[in-house]
């Protein structure tokens, strides 16, 4: 599921791999600017592929491989703590 | 060769800096001495609280000498906007200890009730139960049975304080000498000679003495005397946040980007200033008491830094009678008291009164 | 994680490796070898390391398409299962204390170990470029490229323009064009002075003429299948809103644009200093790779005692070094806790030697011809620096004029690295410009003092290690 949305990728590939192929191409916006930002490293240095995962925010997606049943967020700006309570 | 200015500043830290902006903005011409890059610098550790309660147990003066700074702060910071652009972020609505069990609210209650006392009343703070506290920040959890609130508590940003003291500094004429460590002061014909490690010296009719820990070296040259030792605080800074905490406390607290900081330990180490995972997960512990929304916030830098103390934890400032124009200045709350440690005391460093509130705290109270 | 303690000596392993790519896949194999008990902690969910990514599970076409290069990884990941190491992968190792306590979280909990000897096979990053318009979704280092090919087997839509210079950039090019992508060109950033720097290092390059060759076999690739090329190109520029739209530069004289739906950026890897900083070794700044190295003695030990750092994550010398450095720095720690002797580790070692000079030969002809332009840290202001704290070039220039010396003052100053990425995408760069601003060397001007985690992890996670005992009296503290 990415954005309430129902997906179907390869299980076993990392989650920013699935979501590039799936045709996401921002990731998430800035805390700081709103500027928005996708995968650059694709090896867990640069966290720019942060994403929601299963309600927990600020996950590296490139460091997780997707799973069945995974709930996927994209994130706009800093993390929301009344949001997720 | 050597130019002479007025004064020299040895410390580039919030107490050092706050000294030099305010001398320079009245109008003398001042130089700053600060270390390199990996000087101990305990502004870089700070937690950026302006407090009031719990200061001065057992020391009216230092209780009187806070809150004075405290109530001057608000328009310190406008001065700081004026001067600098930089907005510090003060918020002063008041701030909380929280406390996770009653023998220590009752303990708290009983030394700040003894505080308003030998201060004839005149001291403000309320002792809120379990419920009030939820009441003012409901993110606070079912294990926090109490606090200890002062209305008059608040925080800054301790990064953009600097900045700011820094930019105001220059922007008066203020010159910085980066990168230069006091080797020698050779007080010279009424005036001072401040000779660096590597060669250079500087000069000046007068010599103001914060360098905090390097205190303690430097002022017996002046005939003064620093006996500060280092004491330890480790900090936890986690991921940016939405705004959720509208009141600072004294463990926890959001910064105006949105980071929290979660600090305070108290560590006799010497001049260790790592991390322990035993007291990094200790102060972890008890934020996630405090507060159990921060259970899965990430944490993304921690920060070991020293504190400069005194023996009785209170504050020298004294003027060198052997070498007159010679002063040291070291305390622990460089932050709180900043606003009147840019006026009240350089107006006395320049020949004006001294404030009341600081004649109790000279180093000969340790010589017993 | 299951892990026991030896009640006797307050140790839970005689040697833990930290990292699962070729040297530590050695080196963790190595030291089993001699009869130390060894536990390798890797972040990743395989064995592989970024350079071996995902090549346990690659389908056999793709591993075809990667090369012989790729495939050795297979044979030394097989060995690793056969070798009688504890492997733990999914595993974030946050914090190493002095007395070489690793502190480790693997889902969700940390965990502590304490081996008599640590290797940490940490590997390298790419080097950041800071370009305007480096932060636009779409723009990947090219090394990020490769893994996604690796590990998913996807290949950039849409035109595809490589910038900057090195073998990976060719590598990647080809493999790209094998794998159906659309390269529409390759933007060198290679000044065309390096060739002179590098002519005298080509005679010791030649003595190992495998890398030469496979340099001048990607090169005629790339021109036979008729893929634009540009040289010394400057002034770099990547367009767009919401993502790449196109590249602009000046390449001899003149300005060129081009369209383009993903940049890929490549100046070259640089060791992952983050944990040798966190311990605070001794680091040099080495002038050839134009990167920090930690200082290491011939069985790769740092200059804390039982630490050692071989492979990539010392000095950048490849896959094919960091598995014979691996398992020197292994028979190092072997031979420390007593598991060989002398003269057995001297003679093991020999073969280890031999490998490891045949693979560094043709090093410092390649770092001398693939230097990164001098520009690359001398960004235009409006440039971001740190991507996470969004700090642009022009206030990193700021803060040194206001009077930082160096990192840690920028960053306070700045937030700077204060990010999630905690100052990897930006160490490099900032300690270059402070450099230039002040006059020094970057050896003077110092690197961030980096603090745990290593990686950000739940506070949850933290207090979770606060012993019952020490979480109660921490509610007895003084009012200040």
């Amino acid at each position: 599921m990415l954005d309430g949305d129902p997906l179907r990728v390869e299980a076993g590939q990392p989650l920013a791999a699935a979501l590039m192929k799936a045709g996401l191409s921002v990731f998430r916006r800035t805390p700081v600017s709103g500027a928005p930002r996708a995968p650059f490293c694709m090896m867990g240095v640069c966290f720019e592929c942060l994403v929601e995962i299963d309600g927990v925010p600020n996950q590296q997606s490139c460091m997780v491989e997707v799973r069945e049943g995974m709930r996927v967020r994209v994130q706009d700006g800093a993390r929301n703590l009344e949001a997720t309570r | 060769m050597q130019t002479s200015v007025d004064t020299l500043v040895v410390g580039g830290g919030v107490v050092g800096t706050s000294i030099a902006y305010g001398l320079a903005r009245a109008g003398e011409r001042v130089v700053l001495l600060d270390e390199g890059d990996d000087a101990y610098r305990a502004a870089r550790g700070n937690f950026g609280l302006v407090w009031v309660q719990g200061k001065g147990l057992g020391n009216p003066d230092y209780a009187r000498w806070t809150r004075r700074a405290a109530t001057a702060w608000d328009r310190f910071a406008g001065l700081l906007m004026e001067d600098t652009g930089v907005d510090v972020e003060l918020r002063q609505i008041g701030g909380m200890t929280m406390a996770l069990d009653e023998d220590e609210l009752v303990r708290k209650a009983a030394d700040l009730g003894a505080l308003r006392a030998s201060l004839g009343g005149d001291y403000p703070f309320e002792i809120l139960d379990g419920s009030a506290v939820r009441r003012l920040i409901p993110q606070a959890g079912p294990e926090v049975l109490g606090a200890v609130f002062c209305p008059e508590d608040g925080h800054v940003s301790p990064l953009r304080l600097l900045r700011a003291l820094l930019e105001g500094f220059r922007r008066n004429g203020g010159a910085l000498a980066a990168g230069s460590r006091v080797r020698h002061i050779e007080p010279s014909g009424g005036g001072f000679l401040a000779h660096l490690v590597g060669g250079g010296t500087h000069a000046a009719a007068r010599i103001v003495l914060a360098a905090g820990l390097g205190n303690r070296e430097l002022a017996p040259m002046v005939g003064l005397s620093a006996p500060v030792v280092p004491n330890r605080g480790q900090i936890l800074v986690s991921e940016r946040l939405r705004p959720f905490l509208s009141h600072p406390t004294l463990y926890v607290r959001q910064t105006g980007e949105g980071v929290v900081q979660i600090g305070d330990s108290k560590e006799d180490v010497g001049f260790d200033d790592t991390t322990s995972i035993d007291q990094l997960s200790r102060i972890a512990d008890r934020a996630v008491r405090c507060f159990p929304l921060l259970s899965q916030v990430n944490v993304v830098r921690s920060w070991g830094a020293l504190r400069v103390m005194t023996p009785d934890g209170f504050p020298i400032y004294q003027a060198s009678t052997a070498f007159p124009g010679a002063f040291v200045v070291t305390c622990h709350s460089g932050i709180t008291l900043a606003p009147v440690h840019a006026h009240a005391l350089t107006s006395w460093m320049r020949g004006g009164p001294e404030p009341d509130e600081i004649r109790p705290f000279k180093a000969e109270r340790f010589n017993a | 994680m299951n892990i026991s303690t030896d009640p006797g000596s307050g140790f839970t392993h005689d040697v833990i490796v930290i990292g699962g790519g070729p040297a530590g896949m050695s080196a963790a194999m190595t030291a089993a070898e001699y009869g130390c008990k060894v536990a390798l902690l890797d972040e990743q969910p395989r064995p592989g390391g970024q350079i071996y990514r995902n090549v346990t599970r690659a389908p056999a076409a793709l591993r075809e398409l990667l090369g012989p290069d790729y495939q050795r990884g297979s044979g030394l990941a097989e060995r690793l299962q056969r070798s009688g190491v504890e492997c733990h992968f999914d595993t974030t190792v946050w914090d190493v204390g002095q007395d070489l306590t690793v502190t480790a979280q693997c889902h969700g909990r940390s965990t502590q170990l304490r081996p008599r000897q640590l290797i940490a096979a940490t590997g390298a990053m790419e080097r950041p470029s800071p370009i305007p318009g480096w932060t636009l979704p779409g723009v990947l280092n090219a090394g990020a490229a490769q893994i996604l090919l690796k590990s998913s087997g996807t290949v950039p839509s849409g035109a595809t323009v490589l910038v900057g210079g090195g073998p990976l950039l060719l590598l990647v090019a080809c493999q790209l064009l094998d794998a159906g992508a659309r390269v529409a060109a390759l933007v060198q950033t290679t000044p065309t002075s390096n060739l002179l720097r590098a002519l005298p290092h080509l005679g010791r390059a030649s003595l190992t003429p495998s890398y030469l060759a496979k340099g001048a076999g990607l090169l005629q690739k790339l021109k036979r299948a008729g893929v634009p090329f540009y040289r010394d190109a400057r002034e770099i520029r990547i367009e767009g809103e919401s993502g790449v739209s196109a590249l602009t530069f000046r390449a001899g004289g003149t300005c060129v644009s081009i369209a383009a739906d993903a940049v890929l950026l490549h100046h070259g890897v640089v060791p992952n200093t983050q944990l040798a900083r966190l311990l605070r070794l001794e680091h040099r700044w080495d002038d050839t790779q134009l990167a920090w190295q930690p200082c290491v003695d011939a069985w790769f030990e740092t200059s804390l005692p039982g630490l050692r750092i071989p492979g990539d994550g010392a000095s950048i010398a490849g896959a094919l070094a960091a598995e014979a450095s691996g398992a020197l720095a292994a028979l190092g720690a072997a031979a420390a806790i007593g598991r060989v002797d002398c003269s057995t580790q001297e003679r093991e070692a020999r073969a280890w030697r031999k490998l490891l000079r045949k693979h560094s030969r043709v090093r410092r002809f390649l770092d001398e011809l693939y230097r990164p332009p001098e520009w690359l840290v001398a960004p235009p202001d409006e440039t971001i620096v740190c991507r996470c704290e969004e700090v642009d070039a022009g206030t990193i220039r700021h803060m040194a004029i206001l009077g930082c010396q160096g990192p840690n003052q920028t960053k306070f100053f700045s937030r700077c690295g204060m990010g999630p990425c905690q100052g990897r995408q930006c160490a490099i760069t900032v300690s270059q410009m402070l450099a230039r601003a002040h006059f020094k060397s970057v050896q003077e001007v110092g690197s961030y003092r980096i603090r745990p985690p290593l990686k950000p992890i739940p506070l949850g996670s933290i207090a979770a290690l606060a012993s019952p005992s020490v979480s109660r009296s921490a509610c007895k503290e003084e009012f200040e």
